[in-house]
């Protein structure tokens, strides 16, 4: 393999993913069995979800209304929409047919929208079931060099949604931000609890490779086994650069599913996908349509709450109105921890929109349970605090922490802690005593080199121990400059 | 995929057999060929017949929106569903290797 | 032929008998259980007789109705069961080696409904592997006889249900009619067979071969008793989400109000496919509804003549799917093998004979990528043009009248070797099923002495004027035209 790396020079990667997630409904899709995670094997079964002779499917309605939540949120168009049978055999399929929706599913279409603005469309998102789970006995576990394996049905008939997004996808950072806003996304609806790590969210990638500024798409492999959001995004990557160098040396794609090796850090060929899998889809007879009236789609999008993209649009908003532009990053941030509240109400309070914003963004993200529960009109006036040049930032990140540990009043704390304003005299003296120090320096930003001020600057904190303020040191080192 | 042949011949019958899982002697699948063939050729009297602005029938009802409440019912008894089953260890159910992967 | 009257009266006779305490459940149960005793040797009617079960249950009716409380409107009356009916704790073998000892955890819904009118099954019947056939020789464990001439088949799929109700066994049998596997045997047995309206009545516990098709049917010897039956086992069923949830008055309280001024069309396209004594039939049949003030005339619907390859495309396809659960894995036969897709086929190879193998062949082939289109994308066109077929005769017609099978009952063996030839004896009752329809087959007349029956037909919820039309043709049969009929044992062997 060569050096190529994604994005490197004259290729496009194109990313299109496939993310399951598992709806919180109290019963499977199709039968009344509890929807529950770790109970006893094949204790949550009935002749439905094992798929016993004569046993007929019941559509759960609140799956439907769960999957119109998702629909609603990704900004979907809402279609009437039928099962289909799609038919093949494996241990963990009590039919040996899934029943999912094929050409005619219920949301159509909608995007996403990342932290950074950037958008990633949505094909659909249809409504199907969940298989059983098998475990491999012998061989290490693998599949491939197990002796038998143990199927439980449990997870049999859980209801899943299937998200299958645009090609838009760039890069594996870029993989990583959609599913982790996708995730965000369910998590808001309350549609799902979007957990990689427990299997309530499952993905996998479509990954191809074209010249860049090319139109056609590139042959495309499939990725599965991506267990989190560092395997997504190395996954990517490394299949990106795989292709890249195969093609490079001469060769050409073939289509076909791999699997990514988190410890090895690479992926493998499964098996070839040019023989695409002949399912036999046909219209499921034992379900009828389903045709949602336009007054329940409304209901249902009503009903939603603020998605973290609007939260982020909101919140930026207000922050620009006083601040400037808002960094990207930090919205992100403060939103996907649910601080966007806390950070709001401070500026309610009066406090400087982007010190608060940094200040819940940078300080409280450690500890953001407790910092949900901060009071805003508090946390304002720790941000006035420090914006008034009262408390360094240091003692403003300190008093802080203690007010995540143990709540309290800034002022208090700060008095508590021994902080104190560092007088005007005794700043100027210490900047003087810098000036001092470092005549080559000074010299230099005198000349006009911006960057050494961030050394005098450091210089000052050093030997104020923290006391001074940043902004008033770098504005009186500006007018001595003159 | 094998590309069926429209007549079901010999190789047809190979490929749907592995399809949908069945075991065929070589004198079955010749047997199988010949009936099969034949049984086609007379139902596919249909494939002929102009049906353009003709809808599907998946259905002979006009039901639609047939749900249920997510409301929890009984479960089975494990020991009554395990004691049917071919072959059990640990509550599951216990297969062959499987080799490899879902389709 | 002899014909003696089973050892106990008709279902509803029985049923008021019981609650009365005229008589106890008890004795009707031993009657019927000593019959088949006597005469199962030589029908084999039944795969499992639940004797005991029988017994127990009509204990429990006897008890309940001296504790003066209503055990329910067919209290102490015999029923035997399709052996695709789940029966909790009772196996249930679908006619296939693949589920040879199979115990369902579950009740099918119409078994729960029989059980709680106070109904007493005796047993699961014998039928074609998974419903399909029309002979019930493609059961896995021999065929069943015809109580007219043991030498001939019963019909199929639902052959034993049919011969049990024929040979005086019970008076009341359920089966199951995707393609007429009700209707045909009913006609060959000189029984009354019921398809309901598709969603009358629950699928679920029906071992399924071809969902959109598949409806439970009642077997009787008078159109009344199966009117009684099909109210008992009618009605929504949450657990079937193609389950109607109609109101509808029982059947059993019109039956009697005669077809003055109902129109009734005779399909001349069967006649002509019929043979001579199943068309002189039909017409002698549409001659007594004229007599009790119908309209009758014929009315030609060619579309009809299409419904045969529409179904051997449609069942196969759905067929291919629903037995694949059939794999080895979670109960039925399973055959080793070192892997678990070869432990699959091998089970199956084992499991199925070789109609299901021809059926699941041809069902996944025109499933298939490429051929989906031609082939089950256009059966499924040309079932919407047999429906407008129907459609438009119902705008002119309250029923229809047609034979019911093209010939009598056949000898065993005779179409065994010719799948063709067995699937045309469907050709007349396959065309209900495509539209969902409701048909009858009523007994009417015997053809050198082996019965004839004649099918009405209605549109959907079309059971009314469909029983009415069925009660005046019953009453206007050859007398001893219908069973149950007494098995001549002397013929066995011959």
């Amino acid at each position: 393999m060569t050096a190529s790396m994604p994005g490197a020079a004259g290729w496009e990667t194109v990313v299109g993913l496939e993310v399951h997630c598992e709806l919180s409904t109290a019963t499977k899709l199709f039968c009344a069995c509890p929807n529950a995670f770790g109970a006893e094997p094949n204790t949550n079964v009935c002749p439905v979800c094992l798929g016993l002779p004569g046993s007929l499917p019941v559509l759960n309605a609140r799956a439907v209304e769960l999957a119109l939540r998702i629909g609603a949120a990704l900004g979907s168009r809402v279609e009437p929409s039928i099962f289909h049978r799609k038919n093949y055999f494996y241990p963990d399929m009590p039919k040996d047919y899934q029943i999912s929706q094929y050409d005619e599913p219920i949301n159509v279409g909608g995007h996403v929208e990342l932290a950074d603005g950037s958008l990633i469309g949505i094909v659909r998102a249809h409504i199907e079931e969940d298989t059983g789970k098998t475990t491999h006995v012998g061989g290490g576990g693998r599949i491939h060099d197990a002796d038998y394996s143990l199927v439980d049905y449990n997870r049999a008939g859980v209801p899943l949604v299937e998200i299958v997004s645009a090609p838009d996808i760039r890069s594996g950072e870029q993989a990583r931000s959609y599913v982790s806003e996708l995730r965000a996304i369910l998590v808001a609806t309350g549609a799902s609890d979007g957990r990689m790590e427990e299997g309530s969210l499952r993905v996998d990638a479509n990954i191809s490779v074209r010249p860049a500024g090319a139109v056609e798409y590139g042959t495309r492999c499939e990725v599965k086994n991506l267990n989190s959001l560092r395997s997504l995004a190395r996954a990517v990557d490394y299949e990106s650069a795989r292709q890249i160098a195969v093609i490079e040396a001469g060769g050409k794609i073939v289509q076909e599913t791999r699997h990514w090796n988190e410890e090895e850090g690479r992926t493998s060929s499964l098996r070839s996908k040019e023989e695409a899998f002949d399912y036999r889809y046909f219209a499921e007879p034992d379900l009828v349509p389903l045709a949602p009236t336009p007054a329940e789609v409304a209901a249902v999008a009503a009903g939603l709450g603020p998605l973290p993209a609007a939260r982020r649009h909101r919140l930026g908003d207000l922050v620009a109105l006083v601040g400037g532009a808002a960094p990207v990053d930090q919205l992100a941030t403060v939103v996907g921890l649910g601080l966007d509240d806390l950070v709001a109400a401070a500026i309610g309070h009066g406090a400087d929109p982007r010190l608060a914003l940094a200040r819940a963004a940078n300080e409280a993200a450690n500890r953001p349970e407790e910092a949900r529960d901060l009071d805003p009109a508090a946390f304002a006036e720790l941000v006035k605090l420090e914006a008034a040049g009262e408390l360094s930032a240091t003692q403003s990140k300190a008093v802080l922490a203690a007010m995540l540990e143990g709540g309290g009043e800034p002022a208090q704390i700060a008095a508590r802690l021994g902080f104190e304003a560092l007088g005007d005299a005794e700043l100027e003296a210490a900047i003087d005593a810098a000036i001092a120090a470092h005549p080559a320096e000074w010299a230099r930003y005198r000349a006009g080199d911006a960057k050494v001020a961030q050394f005098l600057l450091g210089e000052v904190m050093r030997a104020t121990r923290g006391r001074a303020n940043g902004r008033a040191v770098a504005a009186s080192l500006e007018a001595r400059r003159t | 995929m094998a590309e069926l042949t429209g007549t079901f011949s010999r190789a047809d019958v190979v490929y749907v057999a592995r399809l949908a899982r069945l075991d065929l002697e070589p004198d079955e699948v010749d047997r199988y060929a010949a009936q099969l063939a034949s049984i086609l050729d007379h139902v596919a009297a249909v494939t002929g017949l102009d049906t353009t602005d003709v809808p599907a029938t998946a259905h002979p009802l006009e039901l639609a929106n047939v749900a249920r409440p997510d409301t929890p019912g009984p479960t089975l008894d494990r020991d009554e569903v395990l004691a049917q089953a071919p072959r059990v260890e640990d509550g599951r159910f216990r297969v062959p290797p499987i080799l490899g992967e879902a389709p | 032929m002899n014909q003696a009257g089973a050892p106990f009266p008709g279902a509803i006779a029985t049923a008021r008998k019981v609650r009365s305490g005229e008589t106890t459940a008890r004795e009707i149960c031993e009657a019927a259980l000593a019959r088949i005793a006597t005469f199962e040797g030589a029908i084999h009617a039944f795969n499992t007789v639940t004797g005991e079960l029988a017994l127990v249950t009509a204990d429990r009716i006897d008890a309940a109705v001296a504790a003066g409380q209503d055990p329910g409107p067919l209290a102490g009356v015999p029923i035997a069961l399709k052996d695709n009916l789940c029966t909790r704790g009772v196996p249930t073998t679908a006619g296939s080696r693949i589920l040879a000892g199979w115990i369902p955890p579950y009740d099918a819904t119409v078994v729960r409904a029989v059980a709680a009118a106070g109904a007493v099954i005796v047993g699961k019947t014998n039928l074609d592997e998974f419903a399909m056939g029309s002979s019930t020789e493609n059961s896995a464990f021999g065929p069943t006889h015809n109580p007219w001439d043991l030498d001939r088949v019963p019909g199929g799929s639902s052959g034993g249900s049919a011969a049990a109700v024929a040979a005086g066994f019970v008076p009341l049998a359920l089966g199951s009619d995707t393609g007429g596997s009700v209707r045909q045997p009913a006609s060959l047995c000189g029984v009354v067979g019921v398809k309901p309206t598709y969603g009358l009545v629950s699928r679920y516990g029906l071992i399924a071969f071809a969902s959109s098709l598949d409806q439970v049917g009642p077997f009787a010897a008078t159109v009344a008793d199966a009117a009684a039956l099909l109210d008992v086992v009618a009605g929504h069923d949450p657990a079937d989400s193609t389950s109607l949830n109609v109101g509808s008055e029982p059947l059993a309280e019109r039956l009697d109000e005669g077809v003055a001024g109902l129109r009734v069309g005779v399909i001349s396209d069967f006649l002509a496919d019929a043979s001579p004594s199943c068309a002189a039939a039909v017409r002698r049949a549409a001659e007594v509804l004229g007599a009790a003030g119908a309209a009758v005339e014929e009315v030609a619907i060619p579309s009809l003549m299409l419904g045969l390859s529409a179904y051997y495309l449609v069942a196969p396809a759905e067929a291919s799917s629903n037995l694949a659960r059939y794999d080895g894995v979670r109960y039925g036969l399973r055959v080793d093998a070192p892997d678990v897709a070869g432990m699959n086929s091998r089970s199956r190879a084992a499991g199925f004979g070789p109609e299901v193998k021809r059926r699941i062949m041809l069902g996944t082939y025109v499933l298939s990528a490429g051929y989906y289109d031609a082939y089950y994308g256009q059966a499924q066109r040309v079932r919407t043009l047999v429906a407008r077929g129907f459609a438009e005769a119902y705008r002119r017609f309250d029923v229809l009248i047609g034979p019911t099978s093209p010939t009598v009952a056949f000898p065993i063996g005779a179409r065994t070797q010719d799948p063709l030839a067995m699937y045309l004896s469907d050709l007349f009752t396959i065309p209900t099923n495509l539209a969902g329809h409701p048909a009858v087959s009523v007994p009417f007349s015997l053809s050198e002495g082996l019965p004839v029956g004649v099918q009405v037909l209605a549109p959907s919820l079309g059971e009314g004027p469909m029983f009415r039309a069925a009660a005046v043709i019953e009453r206007g049969a050859d007398p001893g035209a219908r069973g149950p009929v007494e098995p001549r044992l002397a013929e066995v062997g011959r």
